[in-house]
């Protein structure tokens, strides 16, 4: 079942196109990538989805039913969740209220304090902070301030999940964490869409890859045929 | 002597503040004796006109309405970074309704539909413009006291032909009861939305709007019914005070002072804790009576160059500028448009 | 006696409109390029109307005379403002939105200090000179020559604003500036010393109009208020960051309160409030706004 699909999407930024007539589909189930150089429009792609910028043409559907033109707020209780390049958590809040605040009004049919209390503690146990739930997440390292967006929109029970580059500015052991717990993220049944830079986590985990340029989508395909494809070597000059 | 009493007041309505953040903190030590000190400060302020010069109430009750206004305006300009400048025409909306309704109903009624209407008047203003940037808000605001006026100005004038109204007199204790019992309300109000649901999402649109609302907050309707909660307490105070300003007119009821003051107070005490803009508004409000019949200009420039200090060397408030000395945690949120 | 009238409200907004004209542009200025809004806007006007009436009344020196001496002494002050205060404002603040916000707070503290330093000063009365004040026949419909003096000048200092903006390298500087602080400072461009131009500039053109205004209306220490906000009405109608939006935007402004005060002169500025409203609800970007 198609989970999520675009046609045509268009996006301006003054004169600049930044996003040009762009088809995309995700699978129920699949990890999608989308990877492209910078300025490529990778995440004006998530935020025209996520509803936090309005399209200029072309529609998006989230299991077949329209998305484009609702309010983030309304998106996220269909069913779709996203984190962020530059991490938005809530700073002078604690881990747990943070993840506490998704389980409460994110979910697609509203849940009891005490239900979202207690799914609140599930999760925060599931990206393993529960240690430090008290702490303001201000406090926190980059790898740990992550897992609480990630956790923060799992709480919201979506059924696909943006991942907006989840690698970025962690060290190689927490980068192999991050990994893992992509892989188990899946395991729960939630369908994943992830831009991410670093080739190698993109390659391993991915069942299928987006490559963007310039606005414009020009590949699309397995890891080994993005790896293999001439275009997308060209674009990324010898990476 | 009146200024003993009058201090020792405004030392249990701070310590009140304090109080209420103190229940709102994850640990709590010594809950009996801070609870206790509480109830002391209460008995001790309500008792006031039994005990203090006849002056000490009047005083208090100005005191009281700054503090209310101010703790209204932190309320919602300090989560949502939004800057209102529009207590004024709340304010001013509560006196009228003192004025127009005072002589058929009791105090308790017109205070609550002073109160009701700002609330009212507050909706609308936020469905209208709290979607729009900040900026634009902060203007649509301001020159809401003065569309206000005109408004009410015409219709006084030329609807129901008289240019002011008398408003009924009631005695001094009264009012000063039913401001402190407004203030009262408003800081357990505070407390419990503090603890909701609602408080959480104010709380997380006040940290990073967009984030909140991908999490499912409808940020727009959160804004909006805090933005009324704020004007309902303006809008009482104003109705409460009204009965003592007795004569009132457009132009004196619509006054841009009061969109000026709280905003002061509430910088110049600290918006990070709810008893900054209480120590704000005691302060200024004392300095008030004291250069007012005298200096009354005087002291309004001396406000503005106070408002421009504090916003340039204070951001985080007389009460930020304190914890940094004595406690790692920096005081608070910076309104911001 | 139609034609007399309707030239009569078209010529008496213009007039109007030449002032709201120069004190948006100032404002549009302010905003648009140094990112203040300006609340205290008006107390320059007021500084330079009442700085007009005391030269004239004192030393009897010509209204127009002071556009030299007056609007070059509030350009300093304006000048010297943005060096000091928000220049360090810009400094502590972590965002743009966060010194939107505090710059506005200063400049509403800005307003009371002004404004209470003009009382104290000059005292709260109203008070008026009398200069040009002899009428002029123009095709059946009459008016004050100050008034029509007035809008000479508007326009012509109003062109000139422009002719400086688009020709000069100031000006150019000044429009690099506006558009995109960060490259404008990469070509070159003193970017401190141009913010503070446009806040002093801003100024300049609210003291102009000040010194115009004091020419044929009575002025009082309290009347800056209400123009600010006709300020901000009209740069918002004109397109906030556009400066021909403001100026064309004044014009139109005048005419509509030519209209309204024609048929109700208590709902005039009710009739601009609505106006702002509808703009910001349908199309915040204005007339001419990017």
């Amino acid at each position: 079942m198609r989970v999520l699909e675009g046609e045509k999407v268009t996006k301006y930024f003054g004169g600049l196109a930044a996003l040009s007539k762009v088809d995309f589909k995700v699978e129920r189930g699949e990890i999608v990538g989308l990877i492209g150089p910078n300025g490529a429009g990778k995440t004006t792609l998530f935020n025209l989805i996520s509803g936090a910028l309005p399209l200029k043409s072309g529609v998006i559907n989230f299991k077949g039913e329209k998305i484009s033109g609702l309010k983030p707020h309304q998106i996220c209780r269909k069913g779709v969740a996203r984190t962020f390049q530059s991490v938005k958590v809530f700073g002078n809040m604690p881990v747990f209220q943070n993840v506490l605040l998704g389980s409460l009004f994110g979910t697609p049919t509203a849940m009891s304090s005490a239900d979202a209390t207690k799914e609140t503690t599930k999760l925060v146990e599931f990206v393993g902070l529960s240690a430090i739930s008290t702490v303001p997440v201000k406090d926190l390292t980059l790898g740990n301030q992550k897992r609480v967006e990630v956790a923060r929109a799992l709480a919201t029970k979506p059924e696909l999940i943006l991942l907006d580059e989840l690698m970025a500015g962690l060290n190689p052991t927490e980068m192999a964490e991050s990994m893992e717990l992509v892989a188990t993220i899946r395991g729960r049944g939630v369908t994943i869409f992830m831009i991410e830079h670093v080739m190698k986590a993109i390659m391993n985990v991915c069942d299928r890859i987006m490559v963007l340029h310039h606005g414009e989508k020009i590949a699309e395909g397995t890891p080994k045929e993005i790896a293999t494809s001439k275009k997308v070597i060209e674009v990324y000059l010898g990476e | 002597m009146q200024h003993l009493f009058s201090g020792l007041g405004i030392l249990c309505l701070v310590y009140s503040g304090w109080f209420i953040e103190w229940l709102l903190a994850p640990e709590r030590k010594r809950r009996l004796p801070i609870s206790g000190i509480f109830l002391l400060a209460l008995v001790i302020v309500a008792t006031l006109p039994i005990y203090a010069p006849s002056y000490t109430p009047i005083l208090m009750t100005t005191i009281i309405m700054y503090i209310v206004l101010s703790v209204s305006w932190t309320l919602f300009s300090g989560p949502t970074g939004y800057m209102s400048l529009a207590a004024a025409a709340f304010f001013g909306v509560g006196i009228y309704a003192a004025a127009i309704l005072g002589k058929y109903v009791p105090l308790p009624v017109f205070i609550a539909v002073g109160g009701l209407a700002s609330f009212i008047v507050a909706l609308l203003v936020g469905a209208l413009t709290l979607r729009l940037r900040g900026i634009y808000f902060a203007i649509f605001t301001f020159g809401l006291v003065i569309l206000i006026m005109q408004l009410l100005l015409f219709w006084e004038l030329h609807v129901m032909g008289i240019r002011g109204r008398f408003v009924t007199v009631i005695d001094y204790n009264t009012i000063y009861y039913a401001m402190l019992i407004i203030f009262v309300v408003l800081i357990l109000t505070l407390y419990f939305i503090r603890r909701s649901k609602f408080g959480l999402a104010l709380q997380s649109i006040g940290e990073n709007e967009e984030a909140a609302a991908h999490m499912g907050v409808n940020v727009t309707w959160v804004k909006i019914i805090t933005f009324a909660i704020s004007a309902f307490f303006m809008g009482a105070a104003g109705a409460t005070i009204a009965t003592r300003w007795t004569y009132i007119d457009p132009y004196i009821a619509f006054n841009s002072l009061f969109s000026f003051l709280p905003v002061l107070m509430a910088i110049f005490g600290g918006m990070g804790q709810l008893y900054g803009p209480m120590i704000g508004a005691a302060i200024f409000a004392y300095l008030q009576e004291v250069l007012i019949t005298k200096f009354p200009y005087y002291y309004m420039l001396i406000f503005g160059i106070v408002l421009v200090a504090a916003i340039v060397y204070l951001p985080n408030g007389l009460v930020g500028l304190v914890q940094k000395g004595w406690r790692r945690r920096v005081g608070g949120q910076h309104a911001s448009t | 006696m139609l034609l007399v009238k309707t030239l009569d409200i078209v010529i008496g907004g213009l007039l109007m409109g030449g002032i709201y004209a120069l004190i948006a542009m100032g404002l549009s200025l302010q905003y648009g390029v140094a990112k203040v809004l300006n609340i205290a806007h008006g107390e320059f006007i007021m500084l330079g109307a009442f700085s007009t009436w005391a030269l004239y009344t004192t030393f009897g020196i010509n209204p127009l005379i002071s556009l030299v001496i007056v609007g070059p002494l509030i350009f300093i002050i304006g000048f010297l403002l943005h060096r000091t205060m928000f220049r360090s404002l810009m400094k502590s603040a972590p965002s743009l939105a966060a010194f939107e916000g505090s710059s506005l707070l200063a400049t509403f503290g800005l307003l009371y200090i002004i404004q209470n330093t003009a009382i104290i000063v000059w005292s709260a009365a109203t008070r008026g000179i009398t200069y040009l004040a002899f009428p002029v026949n123009l095709w059946g419909a009459v008016f004050a020559a100050n008034r029509l003096v007035t809008l000479g000048f508007a326009v012509g200092i109003g062109l000139a604003f422009y002719i400086f903006l688009v020709r000069t390298r100031v000006g150019k500087a000044i429009r690099a500036a506006g558009q995109d602080p960060a490259t404008a400072g990469l070509m070159g461009v003193n970017i401190n010393l141009v913010l503070a131009l446009c806040f002093g500039l801003g100024a300049l053109m609210a003291g102009f109009a000040g010194v115009l205004y004091s020419m044929c209306f009575p002025i009082s220490p309290t009347m800056g208020l209400g123009y600010t906000i006709i300020a901000i009405i009209v740069v918002v109608l004109g397109g906030l960051g556009s400066i021909p939006g403001s100026f064309i935007g004044g014009f139109i402004l005048g005419i509509i309160g030519s209209v309204v005060t024609y048929i109700e002169p208590s709902l005039t500025v009710a009739a601009f409030y609505f106006i702002f409203i509808l703009l910001l609800l349908v199309r915040p970007t204005g007339i001419m706004g990017k």
